[in-house]
């Protein structure tokens, strides 16, 4: 450690005020920062400091990931392996499910960090550590196989229109992981749906790797009739996004983000909530296949979990009031339900129904902080 | 009223000024609807630009002449008169001769009527200067709405289908082969909205006359 301290200490003079490359200091500022806690004391505004900071809290959110980026990576290797009808063990299927993300993880943090760096530099404030959590989830939300060069561009427009212009990290309005995913979707579709994309190397040989969510789209067959059942979709042995699958992984990714604090056990509760009211209402009317499937399933199958614990608790984008949340929280289940019944177009509703309450949020929390304001000032009349 | 010629540096002002520091699309914001509507190909984009220029330029010369004799309680009926006397006569001439673009550009020719670029220029220019003037105005305020009309068009068209006027370049350079897709959100209505912002972006940064002091 004080090796690196040393190090840093000894390029520190080029990089301040009056050194060689004074307008890289954003760039130096990050790397100090990301190894060392810094000595600096805030200069002007607010000088309450809490010991956990934005970066400490990210680092959060990282780890409450881990669970469903080990599983993702196994599950990668497993359905590889099983769709080519090959004997495989356990360490097999992690070794190979780790060399198809990897490359994933690095182009979405080798992009994204370099917008980020850049603006930083040419804006001249230091880097934030948003992206962190963002490039780590971008590849969690992805098809194992969307080429290289789509995942860049997605993300270079997530951080650039999705956040970027908005003014950084703290200022979007809408998710960036879930922006770069929904731009994906739109321009490169048949990358990012149909039953080619979802098992590695599907495209090539031919074998269905339908999820089970475009196979309900598809209107063929029913929850009951299909290969899978409640086991499978609650472990996670099914087709996805790699880090979507197992809703046990990401449960405990939601109990670590809960018992952290970080993530909002509100907007969590009300979101499985949201859903499974609205699925269970579907379930009385079923007239096709989506509508008629146990509402407990929905819950499992798709994106539903991991939008419900990692994207709708983004504390930028999600509501910031206590009653806020809960609205926010149901209607997020609500659409996610809504647009997978009604249009087997889009069978991931929840990524729509995310972005669409990003939108929303500030609205309804400027209904409740009006409602407590009113309520206090008739208290003093 | 000065003697000056028509084309003193004055009123080429007229000309260059809509061109960037006064654009009527990235700066006044104005005729937006149809900035979205038909830029996803480059050929309807050029004859839409070429329409607007037609009707803005003339509306403008006509309405400057009759400045003196319009009740100013009426002068937006008299300027929808002569707008849509306009349009109509654009309609039937690219019915006659581009067909297919006319087909193409649909509604959108009969809703020349309704961009704001065009009234707004009757109203505040051609109600109080002589026809030379007029004149001017209207073809600088065309060929900034047209420009920009055109850039958006250019990138959607390319990035989107892989075209540059009908022309298949991308299939030509053979990026095809090394993997490259056609971007489907560019043809997307949302994407000339993100094309049309990133525009102002650019120029803002740029011109150091439009950014806003607070």
């Amino acid at each position: 450690m004080k090796l690196f301290k040393n190090i840093l200490e000894s390029v520190k003079p080029h990089f301040e005020e009056g050194g060689k490359l004074e307008k890289m200091y954003p760039a130096y500022d990050a790397f100090e920062t990301f190894l060392f806690v810094p000595d600096h004391t805030t200069k002007s505004g607010s000088h309450i400091r809490d010991a956990v900071d934005l970066k400490r809290s990210m680092a959060f959110v990282v780890l409450s990931l881990i669970p469903c980026i080990i599983f993702g990576m196994w599950n990668i290797g497993d359905q590889y392996f099983n769709a080519i009808s090959v004997e495989t063990n356990f360490l097999n299927n992690l070794i190979f499910g780790f060399w198809k993300f990897l490359p994933l993880l690095v182009v979405s943090y080798a992009v994204g960090l370099s917008v980020e760096f850049a603006f930083a530099i040419s804006r001249g404030h230091s880097v934030n550590e948003g992206y962190l959590v963002t490039g780590m989830l971008i590849p969690l939300i992805m098809p194992v196989d969307v080429p290289l060069w789509m995942l860049a561009v997605s993300v270079v427009f997530a951080v650039v229109i999705g956040k970027e212009v908005f003014g950084g990290t703290g200022m979007n309005i809408l998710n960036p992981a879930l922006t770069a995913r929904a731009f994906l979707f739109f321009a490169y579709p048949s990358y990012m749906s149909g039953d080619k994309v979802w098992v590695h190397g599907a495209a090539v040989d031919g074998y269905s790797g339908e999820t089970i969510l475009g196979a309900l789209a598809s209107n063929t067959s029913s929850w009951d009739n299909l290969q899978w059942n409640f086991n499978d979709a609650l472990i996670g042995y099914i087709p996805g996004s790699v880090g979507e699958t197992s809703f046990i992984a990401i449960i405990l990714g939601a109990l670590i983000l809960i018992f952290s604090g970080v993530g909002s056990w509100r907007i969590i509760l009300s979101t499985f909530l949201g859903g499974y009211l609205t699925a269970l209402l579907f379930n009385l009317w079923g007239v096709n296949f989506l509508m008629s499937t146990p509402a407990h399933i929905h819950l499992l199958i798709g994106g539903f979990a991991f939008g419900a614990v990692f994207m709708s608790t983004d504390p930028v984008t999600g509501s910031q009031t206590n009653k806020g949340k809960i609205i926010y929280g149901l209607l997020i289940g609500f659409f996610a339900i809504v647009i997978r019944v009604f249009n087997p177009a889009y069978p991931e509703g929840m990524m729509l129904a995310i972005l669409l309450m990003n939108v929303f949020a500030p609205l309804i929390d400027h209904y409740i902080v009006d409602a407590n304001i009113k309520k206090r000032l008739k208290r003093i009349n | 009223m000065s003697k000056d010629s028509l084309f003193a540096k004055k009123n080429m002002k007229l000309l260059s000024d809509p061109l960037d520091d006064n654009n009527p699309i990235t700066v006044q914001v104005l005729g937006i609807c149809s900035a979205l509507a038909i830029t996803v190909q480059l050929k309807p984009a050029v004859v839409m630009a070429l329409s607007v220029l037609v009707v803005l330029s003339v509306a403008n010369v006509v309405v400057s002449l009759m400045r003196h004799m319009i009740p100013s309680r009426i002068r937006i009926i008299v300027f929808l008169v002569v707008i849509a006397a306009l349009v109509i006569l654009v309609d039937q001439v690219l019915k006659a001769f581009v067909y297919d673009v006319s087909k193409e550009l649909s509604v959108f020719v009969g809703l020349i009527i309704t961009n704001c670029i065009i009234c707004g220029r009757l109203e505040a220019f051609a109600m109080a200067n002589p026809p030379g003037k007029a004149f001017l105005d209207g073809l600088g305020n065309s060929f900034g709405y047209g420009i920009i009309l055109i850039i958006v068009a250019f990138f959607r068209e390319l990035l989107g289908a892989g075209t540059l006027y009908g022309y298949p370049v991308l299939e030509k350079l053979g990026v095809y082969d090394l993997g490259y897709e056609n971007n489907g959100m560019m043809i997307l209505p949302p994407m000339a909205l993100v094309t049309v912002g990133v525009l102002i972006w650019w120029q803002r940064a740029r011109n150091e006359k439009l950014i806003e002091k607070n």
